[in-house]
């Protein structure tokens, strides 16, 4: 188990440590000076550009300049926003709550959801009801989030008033058109995942010796087959969660909701370039944190794993 | 059923073919049907279209669709269903293009990192993991920051973000592939190993990319869209489906029709492909088979 661990740990480790020199590099990629792209299109001389440079630490060498960029973020020095001068990381504090109240909110509905049809439509196995839940699947995942969005307004909160399409953030009614326009894809997504998990472990033998118990059907759904189709489900609903984040991103956008994902999309739009990094580094910290812990918990949910 | 598929298969009865169970799919012909509608319409735009797309008529602002303008006019009075028919050449283009793009670079990176091995290949799954990351989506948000906002730029930005899966799917085919008497034949009679990858290792292993390019066009398609809809790509006198439905949502209150209808374009074009590669899958995986 330890040596599992160990092993796991080190490899997100490495991963964290790319993270960082993508996102260091980002401005190097930029094209052109990357004293420009952090001053934007204000005119200034020659002269002030080396200074700038000489401020930044620009006109090191690029090892120096990542050990310095490690140094500061290690620190939780993110530096300042090229809009407003404010701490970055202070943005990012201020938004982050109501990103992942978002994205909880949808992982709710999308992992009920999501199981309860997958399990459903595993049950009634090649019925009508499997074919007609299997085509709503695959609909539900290619209606794309923000025209889901646009729907979601149209009919609850443009024309019937049920539902306020932007509301403050203390209003748990404003909640619900962004959280289902966010977990709907992934819903339909589980579902599709939990209805094959569960068809893989049908007709195994400790299902027909459930049956010669006397067990219901739906007991040995939901007790037998449910527990040994959980790794799945579980890569599943932890992948789930980094991807509602991500789809903050659009689903923030689209409700005007504040959250680190319009923080991004408003950063990108004005090439706030020490704002993007801050943001891109903490959704793929997130991402690869949230991945470190779900392969934790399969070693612990399976022994198979941490044996292996 | 089963057993009759059983009794034909040993009196040597002949099996279907694959593509006559294509053809009997539900999935894959009402996929192959949507796409196939939705591409004779971009590549028709020009003739079905009934204005230029950019003609603006102060006269006929936000007119409901009828037999005039099939799609309604728009805020300055442009015909929604003209921009709709060139906006679906654009969308498109933009998810096979990125595609195209992704399946070059990921292919390359992964037959490398297959061919060579050792610390070529830690190297190259190391970024291929650093990459991945990023969700996809992100992945080509960070490019756009780089590159700033504009079509061309959408269509680079997809495409880096679907390296990863490319390269994973190149590396792990060549090294399947490398281990084969062929290429130790190749290697005796004094070929390169320029000459091994591309004319004998990369003809091999094209089809499973190819197959993943195919279905990835649905996701590319989505995330153009997404990028345009955030305002990062196509600019607004350009008909794209993500912009339009964008632009057209000041105006939901009383003009549903200026972005419901793209919003319904993109919709469609990701489910074909999406019911397509759902189809290809039940009648090809052997599982799902017997």
């Amino acid at each position: 188990m330890w040596n599992y661990l160990g092993r796991r740990m080190l490899t997100s480790l490495s991963i964290l440590i790319g993270v960082s020199v993508l996102t260091f590099l980002m401005l190097h990629f930029v094209p052109g000076d990357p004293v420009r792209a952090l001053i934007g299109r204000q005119s200034v001389t020659p002269e002030r550009l080396e200074e700038i440079r000489e401020e930044m630490g620009l006109n090191k060498s690029l090892p120096e300049q990542y050990i310095d960029y490690m140094k500061k973020v290690v620190s939780g020095d993110l530096g300042r926003s090229l809009k407003n001068n404010r701490p970055v990381l202070e943005s990012i504090m201020e938004q982050f709550p109501s990103t992942l109240k978002l994205t909880f909110f949808s992982l709710i509905i999308s992992t009920t959801l999501g199981i309860f049809l997958g399990a459903t439509a595993a049950a009634t196995y090649n019925s009508w009801f499997d074919r007609v839940l299997s085509f709503f699947c695959i609909a539900g995942i290619s209606v794309p989030p923000f025209f889901l969005g646009l729907l979601l307004i149209l009919f609850f909160a443009v024309r019937n008033k049920l539902l306020p399409a932007v509301a403050s953030t203390n209003d748990w009614r404003g909640m619900i058109l962004p959280a289902v326009t966010l977990g709907f894809g992934e819903a339909c997504w589980l579902a599709r995942m939990v209805r094959s998990s569960i068809l893989d472990e049908m007709n195994k033998n400790y299902q027909n010796l459930a049956r010669a118990k006397g067990l219901s059907e739906w007991s040995i759904l939901w007790n037998h087959v449910m527990l040994n189709a959980r790794i799945p489900i579980i890569t599943a609903v932890s992948i789930q969660f980094v991807y509602l984040m991500a789809g903050s991103v659009v689903v923030e956008s689209i409700f005007a909701r504040q959250g680190i994902g319009r923080l991004a999309v408003t950063a990108i739009q004005n090439r706030d370039f020490p704002l993007v990094q801050g943001t891109v580094t903490i959704i793929a910290v997130v991402y690869v944190l949230s991945n470190t812990i779900t392969d934790i918990l399969y070693a612990v949910v399976d022994p198979r794993v941490r044996l292996s | 059923m089963n057993d009759i598929k059983f009794i034909q298969k040993s009196i040597g009865a002949k099996q279907p073919s694959t593509i006559s169970r294509l053809l009997h799919n539900f999935n894959f012909t009402v996929g192959m049907v949507i796409l196939i509608l939705l591409i004779a319409m971009a590549v028709l735009a020009p003739l079905i279209a009934t204005t230029d797309v950019n003609e603006a008529n102060p006269l006929t602002t936000f007119i409901k669709p009828g037999i005039e303008h099939p799609m309604g006019t728009d805020n300055i009075g442009r015909d929604v269903w003209s921009r709709f028919v060139f906006g679906g050449r654009v969308s498109l283009v933009v998810g096979l293009a990125a595609m195209v793009i992704g399946m070059i670079l990921g292919s390359l990176l992964g037959v490398v990192a297959g061919f060579y091995g050792s610390w070529v290949d830690s190297i190259l799954s190391w970024l291929t993991e650093v990459l991945m990351a990023f969700p996809g989506i992100l992945l080509a948000l960070t490019v756009m920051a780089i590159l700033g906002p504009g079509l061309s730029n959408v269509i680079i930005a997809v495409g880096v973000g679907s390296i990863p899966q490319f390269m994973r799917m190149a590396r792990s085919s060549v090294m399947k592939t490398r281990e084969l008497d062929y290429i130790d034949a190749a290697r005796v009679i004094g070929c390169t190993d320029a000459r091994i990858l591309f004319i004998h290792v990369l003809p091999n292993i094209l089809r499973p990319l190819i197959v993943l390019a195919t279905l990835g066009i649905g996701g590319a398609i989505l995330e153009g869209a997404s990028l345009s809809y955030l305002g990062l790509g196509a600019q607004p006198m350009t008909p794209e489906w993500g912009s339009m439905l964008s632009s057209g949502r000041a105006y939901l209150n009383n003009a549903w029709w200026i972005s419901v209808f793209p919003g319904v374009g993109i919709f469609l074009a990701i489910l074909s492909i999406n019911m397509i590669g759902e189809g290809l899958n039940e009648v090809i995986d052997p599982v799902n088979r017997q």
